[in-house]
């Protein structure tokens, strides 16, 4: 049998062609540094602002932002590095991605409070102590935020505004329908009103996917502990088993059989729309609410009027009390233009600024001293509010519990959620903060 | 020098994907097994070593045990249905009938739609709101007085992953459809004739003669789906959202990266992950190597 030879010939030819493909490669790289830098030369200062605010009012109040800096900056103008995605899950995890690569944005979005612990913990945040006494934010801002933001001594962020997440939303046609002539303010008082909505069929109160649970869930324990206790229960030996969080509990499962049964299905706005069509008595929801309701159109908002067409009140068993959460900024560590960083966040916690900013998202600013004119009914109302309100941090939101314990939290909620069991929820509730609590 | 000849351009040939697979497949891999095998359960990198913990803390999660459900509910449907439609529609045309081609290619196209988008439709379609709330499937179901049929779908907490499959189904029959049309005309017609010159009926020559020789398509078919089925995530993100009543493994994975930041948990539910898959493909490969050997 012949013995099978490469043939020289053909061996020369396969080397040709792949010398001839090389050599085509290498030219086609000399074209790619060419492609990679389309325009001019990057100006020497670009400020890099990371957020989530890509739509409706909060897009808005950012355009406002980037006017007034750019035109206070020109040497230094912004760089919007937004990244759309509700509540900003996918930009936390492009946010995590460039951290770990060293490759930090000058600024960036996050809710004020714990949920910046992880980041301080991986120091990959500095602390702005002299940023607050450069601009004098110690005086223009509320004693209790500051404390609730402060970590070990230092503080991480300057907040820009301040949400409320214990709203009750009500439809004043539904609540004349169903015969509830005052507004509930007591827990017997809100349950009487539930049972008066579901003898009117409506739904008494209307719920969405499991975030707005754990929503719900909060509000209930504010209501039936109390802000200070509520604050306790976060802090290393909190007591998770007491009789008050059992009361919580067993109230949160009562409320649960108002909800309607397809909530999982449904995004807030949904929940919220249920209650203006007229098909649900009350919602419970933070006061972005009121921007959904009452925005514009074009912003595909409802375009609705307030007090006409809803209105709201403080959720039962919370009047006084301010379930707050804030969107704020950082100075993360080695951003690549910290003089301007730093210029960015004493612009941020100005009076001008947070001014600009608020009306158009639908929050109040932190400072203390904004002026009124400028806010809409419910934001007014929210402004006399938290002059005088206790604060209780929110926990859906990210200012009492860190990451991890907020992760175990959902999970215990999904399962109660599944099975109604309230010592089972307890207990792990309980097991979440032993193992979570710093 | 002559024998490097031969293998030698061969060699130069494959040799990027060697070396791309080399490190982004299997280093990556044997990276993600030492994460998980770390002690680094939270935003700060450390890289001691902490043996199993990550997966003993996984095995009294309870929320794992509800994916772990889920994800077998869903597998279990999922393959079964496909299975079944993709032989049906096969069986349907196998014989040939008018527009064939354009009856194929209806059925292979929603392989084409990527589940994000094929999720959005099929959320609205299973929406569980009852009563004069009622839309999607459930009014439809309604109108045509099927309304025993109105249920809770992707929501309901026993068979709420079945209903999730459904899509699922919907996207991969007709590639199931395409696998089983190449296996029924692959059998010899003359088999089929000297059956019937026996006097076997026509459903005891698919019975005896066809379907044996789907067997290996059988095979394959339920290796494909599996793997496809156990790793599925934006599907269920698309119809689900972040909830854990339709949480599965890849889901959870990703709730423990970017949200928990307990970055051994999440690298251990991926290296389950691979091995669940493994179970199902090594066996196989080694299988079909074989008996391509032999052939």
């Amino acid at each position: 049998m012949p013995r099978v030879r490469f043939p020289r010939r053909r061996g020369r030819e396969l080397r040709v062609t792949a010398a001839r493909l090389a050599l085509l490669c290498a030219i086609a790289l000399l074209f790619v540094p060419a492609a990679g830098t389309a325009g001019p030369q990057a100006s020497s200062c670009k400020l890099q602002v990371f957020s989530w605010w890509t739509g409706g009012g909060e897009a808005a109040g950012l355009t406002k932002l980037i006017k007034t800096w750019n035109r206070n900056n020109p040497s230094c103008p912004f760089k919007n590095e937004t990244v759309a995605g509700g509540a900003g899950t996918n930009a936390k995890a492009v946010l995590a991605q460039r951290l770990a690569a060293g490759k930090p944005p000058d600024s960036f979005q996050g809710h004020a409070g714990a949920e910046l612990r992880d980041y301080i913990k991986a120091k990959q945040v500095l602390p702005i102590d002299s940023i607050y006494r450069q601009y004098g934010f110690r005086k223009a801002m509320s004693k209790q935020l500051l404390n609730q933001i402060t970590y070990k001594g230092h503080i991480y962020s300057v907040p820009v505004n301040i949400h409320r997440a214990n709203v009750l939303w009500y439809n004043p046609k539904v609540l004349k329908k169903a015969g509830i002539t005052a507004v509930p303010k007591t827990w017997s008082q809100f349950i009487a009103a539930l049972e008066k909505a579901k003898k009117a069929n409506v739904i008494p109160l209307s719920m969405a996917e499991q975030w707005t649970a754990k929503h719900l869930l909060e509000t209930v324990m504010i209501a039936t502990i109390g802000p200070t206790r509520w604050a306790a229960l976060w802090k290393k030996g909190g007591n998770w088993s007491s009789s008050g969080v059992t009361t919580a509990l067993n109230r949160y499962k009562t409320l649960l059989t108002y909800t309607n049964r397809d909530a999982a299905s449904l995004t807030w706005q949904d929940a919220g729309k249920l209650v203006v069509d007229g098909k649900a008595a009350f919602n419970i929801m933070g006061d972005w609410q009121d921007g959904y309701f009452s925005g514009s159109k074009a912003g595909d908002n409802l375009a609705l009027k307030p007090k006409v067409d809803y209105n709201w009140a403080p959720v039962p068993g919370t009047s006084g009390v301010y379930d707050w959460l804030s969107d704020s900024f950082t100075l993360p560590k080695g951003a690549p233009h910290s003089t301007a960083a730093k210029k960015w966040l004493g612009f941020l916690g100005s009076k001008k600024a947070q001014d600009q900013f608020n009306p158009v998202k639908g929050s109040i600013p932190a400072r203390t001293d904004a002026n009124p004119r400028l806010y809409g009914p419910y934001l007014k109302w929210a402004l006399r509010q938290w002059k005088t309100n206790k604060l209780a941090g929110s926990l859906a939101h990210g200012v009492v519990a860190p990451n991890a314990w907020a992760a175990d939290i959902d999970t215990a909620l999904g399962l109660f959620l599944n099975n109604r069991d309230v010592e089972r929820f307890q207990t792990a509730l309980v097991n979440a903060a032993k193992k979570r609590a710093t | 020098m002559r024998r490097v000849r031969r293998w030698g351009p061969g060699l130069l040939l494959v040799s990027p994907s060697i070396v791309l697979i080399a490190v982004f497949v299997y280093g990556l891999i044997g990276w993600n097994v030492k994460v998980s095998l770390s002690d680094w359960r939270t935003a700060e990198k450390t890289s001691g070593w902490a043996g199993l913990d990550a997966y003993r803390d996984l095995n009294s999660d309870p929320a794992w045990d509800e994916s772990v459900h889920h994800i077998l509910v869903f597998t279990g449907t999922f393959i079964v249905g496909t299975l079944f439609f993709g032989l049906l529609l096969a069986f349907l045309l196998e014989k040939g009938v008018r527009g064939e081609g354009f009856f194929r290619s209806v059925y292979i196209f929603p392989l084409a739609v990527s589940f994000i988008a094929a999720g959005v439709v099929w959320r609205w379609l299973m929406n569980p709101a009852p009563g004069d709330r009622a839309s999607g499937l459930n009014v439809a179901f309604e109108k045509l007085g099927l309304g025993f049929l109105a249920n809770d779908w992707y929501l309901s907490l026993d068979w709420g992953m079945a209903a999730m499959a459904m899509p699922a189904i919907w996207a991969l029959s007709g590639y199931i459809m395409a696998l089983y049309l190449a296996g029924f005309r692959g059998v010899p017609e003359e088999l089929r004739e000297a059956a019937r010159m026996d006097g076997a009926s026509e459903w005891r020559v698919y019975r005896h003669v066809v379907f044996p020789f789907l067997r290996p398509i059988t095979l394959s078919a339920l290796i494909i789906l599996g793997h496809i089925s156990i790793k599925v995530f934006d599907l269920i993100v698309a119809i689900g959202g972040k909830q854990l009543i339709t949480q599965t493994p890849a889901v959870y994975m990703w709730i423990l990266i970017y949200d928990a930041r307990d970055y051994a948990e999440g690298a251990a539910i991926a290296t389950l992950l691979l091995i669940g898959i493994s179970i199902l493909v090594i066996p196989y490969l080694v299988y079909s190597v074989r008996a391509e050997r032999r052939a």
